[in-house]
């Protein structure tokens, strides 16, 4: 896949001067590579146009769109409620944020109110929702540099257990459709609550072994730290939120900054990074878990007793009033929105996803420069994308 | 299955067609092994299914979950995931194939060497599943690609693609090599390749493969097709 000077170009979208005159024997022309859309590094079906001085980044182009699944003008033709199986396959890493998200949008357009005992489950599906996400990050962080499944098998192997508690909850491994306008779908039983509070309390010792083996390795570390760098005054002009944002040390945390839910009544700390490089991104991941199982005890300790749905809330024929919210929160990967316009119909009129990973991904190139293409690879992985709310 | 089974030519080279089944097993408990080259061969082939690394949507993470430790994919052999189309025996289109993402999978599937076999995984890649009446949405692979297996599911789980990979292997072990009923990649008449569609300005262009699927006759007020 060479892009020689004269011949045309097998990717014609690259624009601007590709060709280098040549100045010296050792150095050749430049090179054009197309990384994806079927690729093992790239998470999907995601691509990467990368144009290569030797093994070192010049130019990179992402290219998405291979995954627009029309959810927007979907959910602009269905109802509030149809709209909710819809945001378990935006992210489908982290089904929970998704739905509760868009409930919230929907919540603030009707003015509904959500009872305690709902609050407290939605901190508690969201965070365990943060574990899979971030625990399964890692480990295809790790697969990206190269480590060739064995810390993804053990990511996986926690992953299927919070799984398992969402299937005994909502009827369904991934696509969880849990939240409801004004509360939850199921009310968990003592003993799921028992098997999830257990499983919390064995999450930190499981976190140890984990970054026993990966945190401290030599090759690790010299693959990761200062790869990478994002600058935190590019972060916030390009509107980057999550992790990658607090990587670069830049202290926003919409569960601090909103309040939204129950968060203000919870003690946890928000983890910072230094540098903004991957390796701060990647022990961002192991610190928000680590934070997060502090939310997590403290809301098993604290959950109420009482009905988990808003009494004034209905299910069918529901039509909010004329008007127009944002609901946002933050998810696994930053910040989560949904705009919702209504014109007093059943279905929205205007309903739009601010998507987290899309938005992260706008400086991949700035990150990239310089870098050569594994890095680029590692990199993409700790910016951690899903195809499936890049693309909507 | 049975009436291609009357219609069958002797077999030319009755290796082990010539003897019954409890002259095999006596055989056995000696320590002889009988087998004809087509059993040999569908049995190897069968139990070193190779797949394409190559996940589309959220089945690719089920796909991913059916590989680790407790699902273990390993078990029916199949747990190389190739990233190369060139060494892969099987595609598994795991999730939503958009209108811009068909012609790339039409083009890795002619990439790959026969015998090639391909699964559907999830309601997406058999119809458009949830997204059907989206614009951008291919309403099922097998409008490209002849697909082998079905699995049904919003994602399948992962006990839904070990039985799919289980139906394909029984599927492969049945397979003649010559005869009328032949497998498909050892005929000369059935292509393997198929031509590539491009991203259209309104659609795929062609929208579908003549030579794979044509769609079904309207229904009728009758109900006679």
């Amino acid at each position: 896949m060479i892009g020689t000077g004269s011949a045309p170009s097998p990717f014609g979208q690259l624009s601007g001067p590709t060709v280098r005159k040549v100045k010296d024997p050792f150095h050749g022309d430049l090179l054009e590579v197309s990384m994806g859309p079927q690729h093992p590094s790239t998470h999907g079906v995601f691509r990467m146009d990368v144009t290569l001085d030797g093994e070192v980044i010049v130019k990179l182009k992402p290219v998405f769109g291979y995954l627009h699944r029309n959810h927007e003008k979907i959910a602009e033709n269905t109802s509030y409620l149809g709209s909710m199986p819809y945001t378990d396959r935006l992210d489908y890493l982290s089904s929970m944020s998704t739905n509760w998200a868009y409930a919230l949008a929907v919540e603030k357009l009707a003015g509904l109110t959500v009872p305690d005992r709902a609050q407290y489950l939605r901190i508690i599906l969201a965070e365990l929702t943060r574990l899979v996400n971030h625990v399964c990050l890692v480990g295809f962080l790790f697969n990206d540099l190269g480590t060739s499944f064995t810390p993804l098998l053990y990511a996986f192997r926690e992953r299927e257990k919070i799984i398992d508690l969402f299937e005994a909850l909502s009827g369904s491994r991934m696509m969880c459709n849990y939240q409801r306008f004004g509360g939850c779908r199921v009310d968990p039983t003592p003993e799921w609550l028992a098997a999830a509070s257990r499983l919390v309390d064995n999450f930190p010792s499981f976190l140890d072994e984990y970054e026993s083996m990966l945190t401290g390795n030599e090759i690790m570390l010299a693959r990761t730290q200062g790869v990478g760098r994002l600058d935190p005054k590019h972060a916030i002009n390009a509107g980057i939120t999550g992790p990658v944002l607090r990587a670069s040390g830049v202290n926003y945390d919409l569960r601090k900054v909103d309040g939204y839910g129950f968060y203000p009544r919870f003690d946890f700390r928000i983890p910072l990074g230094d540098h903004g490089d991957t390796y701060d991104r990647y022990m961002m991941r192991i610190l928000e878990m680590r934070e997060s199982v502090k939310i997590l005890q403290q809301a098993f300790r604290e959950l109420p007793a009482g009905p988990i749905m808003d009494p004034k809330a209905k299910l069918r024929g529901f039509r909010p009033k004329p008007g127009e919210a944002y609901g946002r929160l933050e998810s696994p990967k930053g910040e989560l929105g949904f705009y919702l316009l209504s014109d007093g119909s059943p279905n929205p009129y205007r309903y739009r996803v601010r998507p987290p990973s899309l938005i992260n991904l706008t400086l991949l190139e700035e990150m990239c420069l310089g870098h050569t293409v594994a890095d680029a690879v590692v990199i993409l992985g700790s910016i951690d994308i899903v195809l499936g709310e890049v693309d909507r | 299955m049975s009436t291609a089974d009357n219609t069958r030519a002797p077999d030319p080279f009755p290796a082990a067609g010539n003897i019954s089944d409890d002259e095999r097993e006596e055989l056995r408990r000696h320590g002889i092994l009988m087998t004809s080259l087509e059993e040999l061969y569908n049995w190897g082939r069968s139990n070193s299914i190779w797949p394409i690394q190559f996940g589309l949507a959220c089945c690719a993470i089920e796909m991913i979950a059916a590989a680790t430790a407790r699902f273990d994919i390993a078990r029916f052999g199949a747990e190389i995931f190739r990233p190369s189309p060139r060494q892969a025996d099987l595609m598994i289109v795991s999730g939503t194939v958009t209108k811009k993402m068909a012609p790339q999978v039409v083009r890795l599937w002619n990439q790959m060497p026969e015998p090639k076999y391909c699964i559907a995984m999830g309601a997406c890649a058999i119809s458009g599943g949830p997204f059907k009446q989206g614009y951008n949405v291919l309403k099922g692979i097998d409008r490209f690609l002849p697909v082998d297996i079905y699995i049904p599911g919003c994602p399948p789980r992962p006990e839904a693609l070990l039985n799919g990979l289980m139906q394909l292997q029984k599927k492969i072990r049945g397979e003649h090599l010559t005869g009328p009923d032949a497998a498909r990649h050892t005929r000369a008449d059935v292509p393997g390749e198929f031509p590539v569609p491009t991203f259209g300005e309104h659609d795929l262009e062609p929208t579908r493969n003549p030579e794979v699927w044509t769609p079904p006759a309207p229904i009728t007020r009758s109900g006679k097709g």
